[in-house]
Formats: C-alpha cells, structure tokens, sequence
C-alpha cells in the first residue's frame, strides 16, 4: 500500500472590523441587529447608485498584506465585477478584484507544536464586497441583506500545508494575527473568518499535484480539522480501491458530520470578470502607505522569539504572554518596572494575572492592576515586607479598588509580621491551647509543625513571616519538651 | 470570429435567459457580428504602445470610515415581492 502525502491549499475570507462598509455608510457589525436594517440603495444595488471606496478598508488590507510579508503591495490596484446570479447577491454582482489585485506574495512560517515549522506561501490578497445571507427556514427562503457590503479580505494560500492538523494550526495563527493587529476579531462562529479548503492526495515522493476537491461551509477550526481528515481518508479510500477523485465541491455539514457533493462549480471564465466601470483605480502612493505601514508592530511569532532570546523564557512562557498583544505588552512593562528576573514576572502573570483575566474577560491593558502594581507587589514579596500569601490577595485588592498596592499595605496593615517578640507570645498562646498536637510532636511525628505554622498564619491572618514562624516554633516546641522530661 | 450555436445558450444561460430556436439562430448571427466589429481593434498594430490598464488619471474618492443612518427596514421591504420576519422571500429551490 503506498504512502500518501496530503496537500491542503486555504482560502480565506476575513471581514475587517471597520464602522461601516465598503462603499457605503451602512453600519457594518450587524450581530444581534435584526435583518435589513443596516442596509441603503448603495449596498442593496438600486439603480442610480455610485459606490464610494471606504479609506479604512485600503488602511487595514495593507496592514495585513504587510504582516503577511507581501512581496508586493500594489501603488495602483482595480476593482473587477465578478458577475453571478445568486438570491443574497443583490446587484448580480460582487465588486471585488481580479487581475490587478492589491497585494501579492507573501508567507507566514507556521510553528507545530512540536517544534518545527513550516512555510505557507500566499498566492494572492484583494479586498472585496461580502454578499448577504440566505435563512432557510421549514423549507423557505429568506434573505437578509445586513452584510452586503461588509469589507472583506480574500487571501489565498498556496498548496503548503501537509495536513489537517497544520490546517488548522494556519487558522489558529491567522485569527491571532487579525486580532494583534486589530483588523478583524478573526471570530470563525461569528463568520468574521470563513474558510474554504482545497484537498488532494499523491504518492510520497511526487511533485505534481493531484486532482483537489474544495470543501465548504467551513465555519470552526475544529470542523477544519474534522473535514478535511475526512476527506484525506475518503480519498486514500477511492485510490486504494482503484478509482479516480474527481474534482468536486464538497459541503461540510457540521450536524451530521458529512461531505455531501454539491452541484458543479461554475468555471472561472463563467463569472465574466470585467473592470468595476462605478470604481476608479486604488492608487497606493508612498506617502499613504508610510502612514500606514508607522503603524506596524512587532509580529507575534516575532515577538515570541525575541521574548526567548531577550528574557530566557522558556518557549512555553514565550507562547502564552505573546497569544494576544496586550497581554505580551503588559509583560514587557511589568519587566521592565520590576527590573529583576522576567521570569519571575511570567510566574507572577501565569499563574494569578492571567486567572483574573480570564474571570474578568478583560484584556490585561484594561485591568486595574496596571502593569506598575504587579512589579511592586512582586518586589514587596521579594523584600520580605508582605508573605506570598497576602501578595497574591493583594493583586485582587488593587483590581477591585484601583488604588496602589503600598497605599492598601499601608492602610490595611497588611505588612508581613517579622516582629519576633510578637509571633513569640503568640506562638506561646497557640503551643498552651493545643496540648494534644504538643504531645504528638514530642512523640516524634515532627510533621505536625506544618498544622502548627498554619495555625499561626491564621492567626496572623497570613502576615507572619513563614520561615520565622516554622522556626520560633521549632524552637518553643523543643524547649516544651525539654521541659518535660 | 464567429460564435457557436452551443456558445450562444451558454451565455444565456448565464444571463437567465430563455431563448427560442429561432432567437439563438438570430443572436448567433447578431452577436457573431458584434464581436467582429470589436475585432477590428486587434488589427492595429500596437507594438510601439505601452501596455495600458486604464487611461484614466483619476484616484479613486474616499471616504472617512464613519456610519450614517439606514433606511428603516419597512421602506425596504416595500421592494421585496414577499417578505417574512424582516427578511425578503424568495422560492426555496434555485438551481441552475
Ligand atoms: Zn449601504
């Protein structure tokens, strides 16, 4: 039986979060709006009406085109009708664009998680108009027209990706990408980014490409994951059984877990691409691509790589404070505000910061606890003024009040009790009132001095110095003994 | 450059368009015709001229990033030949 190499091409949609549409002031989020009701004769195509190109649109596509290392962002680029009869296409065309398209080239090298890397090439990037959405409901058909019009940006990978898991490790880091830019929450449910994936298999060792099937109807990553390894197996399938694959669409039906073929594609030369006669030409001069282009921050696979360099993260560290960019900027800051060890830091927003996060739905630069707070709680706990314990409470303690965490040190007496005189007697008080636990620690089970401590803590409600207490009790308690005997 | 009969009910099909025998011998003829005329173009000898992809100077306008009003959703569905729930109707089944 031979082996079999699986090659797997992306096309992506990506609506750009901009206010309004492409060629027209209708508002352009319409989730949770009731239908038709973001709609004008612009973008519903009434006769008498001219497009008029949004500025925002053109900003944020050569924002990604850069990201994604173009190798040409085009200084003149062409809208084109492409031309198709379809219930939720209102003007019985799209206006998107062909052969003079904004952006060509480009590539992400994309990390696996187990180590290695691979590169996607792009083939191509243009920005078009998306069409509106059709409801079935007990066998009718309704149209909504909200999202005609919406910006979207087409990108079209090149036939890179060598499995149904890279598939989606692509989309992971697309929609990251999307989201630390801020062109587009990438958000598949919400159809923000739409996917269509071209399928084949050939014998390993063989160059040439083999006939594809393109599914659709993509709408997770994890039913990019389920359908596209269905259908690598459904082809391993015909060719071991001696048949031919032959070069359908597919539709991925999410409830049933199927690939139904859908009816024969229309051919490219079908859509009659023409010149939009209503758009003139995007011309691109160097001045505005500049001011865009100010605006490009470090990438995050960037910014992943130098954590590990500049700060000797580890790569698991690195990975999860450069997932979103505020988080990765928040580290930086409390870092470079700490001014010890970064890896502290990480520990410190690994392990509480991010758990806040996560309950608060906030982004880490909308916390209260600002970057400053975390550093100075840090250093409060490493200069022995407040226990762990309380450090930890107090990062809540600032989120819910905004006020610095030395002003609630201060005005709460949360500073680390390290008087000895005081932690003696009350040690004193705690070995009188617990004889029982004294006599088990005499008789030699000297773990109990754990529950010892903790009773002290409690009493100290957390502020006694852990060590100092472990070992003011030691010391009592083998005085206590020698009493005794 | 003449156009085949087979051609001829592609385009219509394409177009929506339901043409008898004798309308696809017409436009066989008629459109055949047309496409000539344009072929003239292809005659001139161009060698000496850049290629062009549009002889208009001109930028595209645009426009400030900003959302303006839409019509109320009852003013649209008055162009809507059947509507349900805010939504236009259209027949369930649409093949081609
Ligand atoms: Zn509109």
């Amino acid at each position: 039986m031979p082996e079999y190499e699986v090659v797997i091409g992306l096309e992506t949609h990506i609506q750009l979060n901009t206010k309004s549409k492409i060629f027209c002031g209708c508002k352009a989020d319409s989730w949770g709006d009731p239908p038709n009701t973001n709609i004008c004769p612009v973008c519903t195509g009434l006769p008498g009406v001219l497009p008029v190109l949004n500025r925002s649109v053109v900003d944020k596509a050569v924002f990604l085109a850069a990201a994604m290392h173009a190798e040409s962002i085009s200084s003149i680029s062409y809208f084109a009708r492409k031309n198709y009869f379809y219930p939720d296409l209102p003007k019985g065309y799209q206006i998107s664009q062909y052969d003079e398209p904004l952006a060509r080239g480009g590539t992400l090298d994309l990390p696996m998680p187990d180590g290695s890397s691979r590169r996607v090439t792009i083939t191509k990037l243009h920005i078009e108009e998306d069409a509106g959405k059709t409801v079935y409901q007990n066998g009718k058909r309704l149209i909504d027209f909200n999202r005609c019009g919406v910006p979207l940006v087409e990108m079209v990978t090149g036939p890179d990706l060598r499995s149904a898991d890279e598939a989606a490790q692509y989309l992971i880091r697309l929609r990251q990408l999307l989201r630390w830019l801020g062109i587009s929450e990438g958000d598949m449910e919400k159809g923000q980014l739409r996917c269509d994936a071209n399928v084949s298999i050939r014998p390993i060792g063989v160059e040439t490409l083999s006939t594809k099937t393109e599914i659709k109807n993509l709408n997770s990553i994890e039913n990019v994951r389920t359908a596209i390894q269905a259908e690598v197996e459904r082809q391993i399938r015909e060719i071991d059984a001696g048949k031919q694959i032959g070069a359908w669409t597919l539709n991925w039906d999410e409830d049933t877990g199927i690939l139904a073929k859908m009816r024969s594609k229309e051919t490219e030369a079908d859509y009659r691409y023409f010149r939009e006669p209503d758009l003139l030409p995007i011309r691109l001069d160097d001045e505005w691509k500049e001011e865009i282009l100010a605006d490009l921050p470090e990438l995050p696979l960037e910014r992943r790589a130098r954590f590990i360099e500049q700060y000797q993260l580890p790569l698991y560290d690195a990975e999860i404070l450069t997932d979103e960019r505020s988080l990765s900027e928040y580290f930086e800051q409390a870092v470079s505000a700490h001014g010890g060890e970064a890896k502290v830091v990480s520990n410190w927003l690994m392990n509480d910061v991010l758990r806040m996060i996560r309950e608060s739905g906030l982004r880490a630069g909308d916390l209260q606890l600002r970057p400053e707070d975390l550093a100075g709680i840090i250093q409060l706990v490493e200069e022995k003024k407040i226990t762990i314990s309380t450090g930890k409470a107090l990062l809540d303690r600032v989120e819910e009040s905004g006020h610095s965490p030395l002003e609630l040190v201060e005005e709460e007496g949360l500073s680390q009790v390290s008087d000895e005189e005081t932690l003696r007697s009350m040690a004193s008080e705690i070995l009188s009132a617990n004889p029982d636990q004294v006599k088990t620690y005499k008789g030699g089970k000297t773990t109990v001095i754990g529950w010892f401590v903790g009773q002290l803590m409690q009493k100290t409600r957390g502020k006694a110095n852990p060590q100092m207490a472990k070992m003011i009790l030691e010391e009592l308690l083998s005085e206590n003994g020698q009493k005794e005997t | 450059m003449a156009l085949t009969i087979e051609e001829v009910r592609h385009i219509a099909q394409l177009a929506r368009l339901k043409l008898t025998p004798e309308e696809e011998r017409r436009y066989t003829e008629q459109l055949s015709d047309i496409l000539d005329y344009a072929g003239r173009l292809s005659k001139i000898d161009t060698t000496a001229i850049p290629p062009t992809a549009s002889v208009l100077p001109l930028r595209a306008p645009l426009r400030p990033d900003a959302v303006r009003p839409c019509p109320p959703q009852e003013l649209i569905l008055r162009n809507a030949p059947s509507d349900q729930e805010g939504m236009f109707r259209v027949p369930p089944v649409l093949d081609t």
